[in-house]
């Protein structure tokens, strides 16, 4: 026990400490907090009307930006199966840094949707006995228990294994194994339940298309790794830590066979919608060409594609693989953008446009919607930081019993 | 239709969210000026802030509590809603459906002239939100889709009309909550806290829904709204006359519905806009009588259900004659 309490101890004093770029990243982090922090009173106070949202568009840019995570999330996974299902070493030894990614993404998805509740004071009314949990009928209810779980597993297998590092000893098979097979369905799972609270309603044709989810699967194993890459990077170039080589180039592979994926399922889903021409036809086309003088999403949808196209060709083409940090990472950075993109302005909101009414109200996020969204972002990006730097610590052997 | 009547609707619909660009402005004011709020301690609290209530708090579920604790419960709710609205004559109801009663709705589409008094007489009976001034969304439980003659495809339908009723070549649909068998938003509830009475009606514990939205979502019939804001309503338009399911004054950050006017139906009278409906296309009775009004004309009129595919199946049908 006493070994243990050391040990948090000695990582959390770990976590920050670091150099001057270190700690002016976590300072920056800190302040979109304190921006988010600051817009989420005024909400709090003046209540949801100081979003964009309305009854028209219910959802907006918190939903939007928990669903992009969700995938983020579930990436990890692409890591923690050829590293413990076919014990490819390389990919092994980056397995520990993805899951820290995984815990970050889900912090920020739960904070997403607690910033999106009306009445985050009621949230005990979820919890058994107390409260009043609709499972297994609510779609939602499914996912809270999944990104829970999902949170509590990618928790426990990666703090087990640092601590047992920590300590120098071997990891006893049983207390991690089970759990890395279960968080492999697990990652599956959280974006499929996500996917599924979409496509589970039957009023919103836009959303009720079983595409959706295999669609949710594809983008998240594009961006989700995308982003991981990027971290990789940056840990690979700044710190000590062992890092192979093909690990990163395994990982381009995945972000490539996804990003396809995911284009091959958009071609189908915009045939289907647009050939047959059918009434159901109106939030796809206001989306991709405006419904009635009404365009506002056009642009973003296009810049999505655009740069979801571009980024692909410049991975098959491999001719950046082997240019300097910046460059080889850009088409990443794409990926990431434009399937954030796809998720919110491409899916989530026009969903919404028109309304089952056959009303057409614009949507676009009010600042205050911005800067809470931003504190959330700096909030997951915190605990990203430091719990990378916790698992640096601990490889390299700067946090270590005395 | 039978006889020509011109209305012109006596409140112009709300203004479409463009409108609302004020919300944002908080946002807008320069980083530093915001920062310098901040440090000033110059954040205004509203004038009337929801000052935090414990009772309200850990209040139940509104099928957990005995009745002992609904006649507490309502009893604080009457003493809140007094003090909040200036007067002393609140009463929060809490009566039961009757057996052998399922409520329905027919709408008749060759009479409806699109005038929106059922809108009008329903906010003034529900007690909804007035609108506020930066977003001036009031909230209104029955939209009336202005509707091209020869299609039923509401994408085609008008909702912001503001000229004389009824117009040349056009049919008019006042679309409410439907009250559905299978309803889609009871199911997406994370917390019970919508369900279907006995009676049909679909209700929502405004003292235990979360604000998620989800129910919203999954609405076929766009009848679902949300407070956005602290709902205002005049101390002198309220209706004191309440039910705990029902108009009973609701909070910021909650959802709120049609319930077929509950506080009227359970004690045996018309929903409120089928007594101000100036044509009689409003027609209201229990289902499970064959006598009854709506009952007749299910069994001999020619009626639809508004996106029966959906597979909601609503007590709500319109019909023509």
């Amino acid at each position: 026990m006493v070994d243990y309490l050391t040990f948090v101890f000695k990582s959390i004093r770990g976590m920050f400490t670091g150099g001057t770029r270190y700690r002016s990243w976590l300072a920056f982090l800190m302040g979109l907090m304190a921006v988010g922090g600051y817009a989420y009173y005024q909400q709090t106070v003046h209540g949801l009307g100081v979003t964009g949202m309305g009854d028209q568009v219910s959802w907006g840019l918190y939903i939007a930006n928990f669903t992009f995570l969700v995938g983020v999330a579930a990436a990890a996974v692409m890591m923690v199966i050829p590293g413990y299902l076919y014990h490819n070493k390389e990919v092994k030894g980056g397995v520990l840094l993805g899951e820290m990614v995984a815990i970050g993404a889900i912090v920020m998805c739960l904070l997403f949707v607690v910033a999106d509740l009306g009445r985050p004071d009621r949230m005990w009314h979820m919890i058994p006995p107390f409260g009043k949990f609709n499972f297994p009928v609510s779609m939602l209810a499914w996912d809270v228990l999944v990104l829970n779980g999902y949170l509590l597993l990618n928790l426990h297998v990666p703090g087990y294994l640092l601590y047992k590092k920590y300590k120098g000893e071997e990891p006893a098979k049983w207390l991690y194994l089970p759990f890395v097979y279960l968080s492999i369905i697990w990652a599956i799972s959280i974006h499929t339940v996500t996917a599924f609270l979409y496509t589970g309603l039957a009023g919103r044709p836009y959303w009720n298309a079983a595409i959706l989810a295999p669609r949710f699967i594809a983008s998240a194993f594009c961006a989700g790794p995308a982003f991981i890459i990027l971290v990789l990077e940056i840990i690979k170039g700044w710190t000590r830590f062992p890092m192979g080589d093909r690990i990163i180039g395994f990982l381009r592979g995945v972000v490539l066979i996804a990003g396809l994926i995911n284009v091959f399922l958009l071609i189908s889903e915009i045939f289907t919608e647009f050939y047959a021409d059918s009434a159901h036809v109106a939030s796809a086309r206001y989306l991709f060409f405006g419904l009635h003088g009404h365009n506002a999403l056009v642009p973003w949808i296009w810049t999505s594609i655009t740069m979801n196209v571009l980024a692909l060709l410049a991975l098959i083409s491999r001719k950046f693989e082997k240019r300097g940090v910046i460059v080889r990472n850009i088409p990443l950075l794409m990926l990431i953008v434009a399937i954030w993109i796809e998720k919110g302005m491409g899916l989530v909101f026009p969903g919404f446009i028109p309304t089952p009414l056959g009303e057409i109200v614009e949507y676009m996020p009010s600042a205050n919607e911005w800067m809470v969204s931003l504190g959330i972002w700096g909030v997951g990006l915190f605990i990203m930081t430091v719990l990378l730097k916790h698992a640096v610590d601990i490889e390299v052997g700067d946090v270590k019993p005395s | 239709m039978s006889k020509k009547m011109n209305f012109v609707p006596d409140l112009l619909p709300k203004p479409a969210p463009k409108a609302r660009a004020k919300e944002g402005e908080v946002g807008r004011r320069s980083f530093i000026k915001l920062l310098s709020a901040l440090t000033a301690g110059a954040i205004a609290m509203p004038d009337k802030a929801e000052a935090f209530n414990l009772d309200e708090f850990l209040q139940k579920h509104f099928h957990q509590m005995t009745d002992e604790e609904k006649q507490k419960t309502m009893a604080r709710l009457e003493g809140e809603y007094n003090k909040k609205y200036s007067r002393d004559d609140f009463s929060v109801a809490d009566g039961g459906p009757q057996h052998g009663v399922k409520y329905g709705y027919a709408l008749n589409l060759s009479k409806c002239i699109g005038c929106r008094k059922c809108t009008h007489a329903c906010v003034d009976e529900n007690n909804q939100h007035r609108g506020s001034e930066e977003r001036g969304d009031q909230i209104e439980y029955i939209r009336v889709l202005e509707m091209e003659k020869g299609s039923l495809d509401v994408e085609k339908s008008v909702h912001d009309y503001t000229h004389e009723v009824p117009a040349e070549g056009k049919y008019y649909m006042p679309v409410q909550c439907h009250q559905c068998n299978d309803a889609p938003c009871v199911k997406a509830c994370p917390v019970e806290a919508t369900w279907q009475e006995p009676d049909g009606i679909v209700v929502v514990d405004y003292n235990w829904c979360i604000g998620c939205r989800y129910c919203a979502a999954a609405c076929p019939y766009w009848a679902r709204k949300f407070n956005w804001v602290a709902p205002r309503i005049p101390d002198e338009e309220v209706n004191p006359d309440t039910h705990y399911l029902g108009n009973r004054p609701r909070y910021k950050g909650v959802m709120e519905k049609c319930t077929f006017c509950i506080t009227r139906v359970r004690k045996g009278l018309n929903p409120a806009c089928h007594d101000i409906c100036p044509t009689g296309s409003r027609k209201f009775g229990n289902l499970l009588d064959k006598e009854s009004v709506v009952r007749r004309i299910i069994d001999q009129k020619r009626i639809f259900i508004l996106k029966e595919e959906v597979g909601t199946d609503p007590s709500f049908y319109y019909f023509f004659d």
